[in-house]
């Protein structure tokens, strides 16, 4: 059995990390929102939904032009990332502005409530507007970066097997680590990223500091909307067929990933996403075989999530998470 | 000293709180304070636990809104404006409890002092300058403000205040919770900056020394102001001896 296992280990890994740089980004805009405003966003596995819409809506548009879709396809992808990034960090900032900011001094139930609400407005409205053009809800893309890449990791060992990926793959794991660095880095080194720890931190201190904080609120959900639709288009073209409702599991996980790693903490979020995704896709691989037939891959995230339990029951607040001291 | 108390014609205080009313969740915090400020004085603010003085510096850098009253700064009328823009007009606002980002380090806790400035080099100049004051804050740069003692903290907080290089230094409760010998190092550089030209409005629970190092000083009682005067005639004050020196 264990050679079994040994032998799946690449292919899980390669599944894994793309899978987890999905939930690893996706996380980033739960735990900077969290972090800042301490508000569960509901609504952003919708942004994401949304992004997977309006990507593939312009990759649709783009590939019927007929000069554009000349274009070599990663241009084309660059270029859709870019203004669905835009369009749905927009779109988070929107909602923070319409729906968050008057409730910022209520009862922290009650945002949350509303972020549930956002989430059923986005996903009935993606339908709407989708049946309308499509006549369908259910929509596929055109296909992208199709062909297959062989691994030889038989070669480094005789216990692996040979792993292998569509291009697809590869474009989302580098997006996804691009993404992740470039937020990491801003976050940690720029003027704006400090200004946003701080508000993090301290609100009110920070606005002593001549931080407009309504600001800093704003640009934190762009960022995490940004990252959270450009996200979406990957997903989509990775996995080629989309529907309103798939923001909704992959936002639990997302924000699942983000409880792991330490709701609040970045690095956090990254390392829970990438955890997660290995997990269930170990599981998925492995389920069958370690439980002797009982449990199909089906049941991986009951694997996965038991896992998740049972590091929340030893370390409540996460992974990278600290835990609460304030000094007085 | 550079003022007079005879409110002549035409003098314009640095600071003027008219008739102040704020509202804070629901209770009425400030029942109408009156009080000015000059350029280049020391002026203390003093009251037992709870009797507004945090929320009168609150509504001066407009951390809460002001119900009703106006709060003029160099004549300019601040009372709706919020505390990021006040900040920007050099009041700096040292906050109860010293307020560091504590998962900041020392360099982030100051750089975000001089938020606003966007000069490379006036940044370093100032955070020279707050060196001089505070010379341990220099070997700690790269250590998080929530690891330093109660006292490194309060000298970060007004090192950090003033890296926004204020005209006007409020001070809310800057020795609380710390030991004497350190109080007595604070209450030193609030005189220097003084000094250097800094106007600083303090408020203490500790009256005798803020008295001490005032040029003058008001005393609050729930909501409003009850005495004014001198800092030498209210130590003297058998009232404020009883309430405050006891």
């Amino acid at each position: 059995m264990l050679n079994d296992i040994l032998q799946s280990i690449p292919q899980v890994l390669i599944d894994g990390l793309t899978l987890g740089t999905v939930y690893a980004v996706i996380a980033l805009g739960y735990t900077m929102v969290y972090g800042i405003l301490e508000l569960i966003n509901f609504a952003h596995g919708e942004i994401f939904m949304t992004g997977a819409f309006i990507g593939t809506a312009m990759l649709i548009v783009l590939t019927g032009i007929g000069w554009v879709s000349a274009l070599p396809a990663i241009v084309m992808l660059i270029t859709v990332l870019l203004l669905t990034a835009l369009l749905t960090g927009l779109l988070g900032m929107g909602i923070e502005r319409v729906a968050y900011r008057p409730l910022r001094n209520a009862p922290k139930l009650i945002p949350l409530i509303t972020a549930i609400g956002i989430s059923f407005l986005l996903q009935d409205l993606v339908r709407f507007i989708a049946e309308l053009k499509k006549g369908n809800y259910i929509v596929t893309g055109p296909s992208l970066f199709t062909s297959q890449i062989k691994i030889n990791s038989s070669a480094i060992s005789s216990v692996f097997n040979d792993a292998s990926i569509k291009s697809s793959f590869i474009i989302v794991l580098v997006s996804a680590i691009i993404m992740m660095v470039v937020l990491d880095f801003f976050v940690n080194k720029t003027k704006w990223g400090m200004a946003m720890r701080a508000v993090a931190q301290d609100r009110e201190t920070a606005s002593l500091m001549s931080v407009n904080v309504n600001k800093v609120i704003s640009l934190t959900f762009f960022i995490g909307s940004a990252l959270g639709g450009a996200t979406g288009v990957l997903f989509a073209v990775q996995y080629g067929t989309i529907d309103p409702y798939i923001g909704f599991i992959l936002g639990l996980k997302a924000f699942t990933a983000a409880v792991l790693g330490g709701i609040g903490n970045i690095r956090g979020a990254m390392l829970g996403g990438l955890l997660l995704g290995v997990m269930e896709m170990f599981a998925s691989a492995n389920l069958t075989l370690m439980t002797g037939g009982v449990f199909g891959a089906e049941y991986k995230d009951v694997f996965a999530f038991a896992i998740l339990i049972i590091v929340l029951i030893f370390k409540p607040e996460g992974l990278l998470g600290k835990p609460v001291a304030e000094k007085v | 000293m550079p003022f007079t108390l005879d409110k002549e014609e035409g003098i314009r205080y640095m600071l003027e709180l008219k008739n102040v009313e704020t509202f804070y969740s629901g209770i009425q915090a400030l029942k109408g304070i009156s009080l000015n400020v000059e350029k280049g004085e020391i002026v203390t603010l003093i009251g037992s636990n709870g009797a507004g003085k945090s929320t009168a510096l609150k509504s001066i850098s407009g951390l809460v809104k002001v119900g009703s009253g106006q709060i003029s700064y160099k004549g300019n009328d601040i009372t709706k404006k919020q505390a990021h823009e006040t900040t920007l007009l050099g009041i700096a606002h040292v906050p109860e409890g010293r307020r560091i980002f504590p998962k900041l380090t020392v360099k982030e806790n100051l750089l975000m002092g001089a938020f606003s400035v966007k000069d490379k080099r006036a940044i370093e100049e100032r955070m020279e300058r707050a060196f001089r004051y505070f010379p341990k804050l220099k070997d700690r740069l790269e250590q998080k403000g929530g690891t330093m003692s109660g006292g490194e903290q309060q000298m970060l907080a007004i090192g950090r205040a003033l890296m926004m290089q204020p005209e006007l230094l409020m001070l809310d409760e800057p020795s609380m919770g710390l030991a004497p010998i350190i109080v007595e190092q604070i209450f030193d550089i609030i005189r220097e900056l003084n000094q250097e030209g800094i106007t600083i409005l303090l408020v203490e629970q500790n009256a005798y020394q803020a008295l001490q190092i005032a040029h003058r000083g008001y005393v609050i009682q729930t909501g409003a102001i009850r005495l004014e005067g001198y800092g030498q005639d209210l130590i003297k004050n058998s009232e404020v001896r009883e309430a405050y020196l006891a």
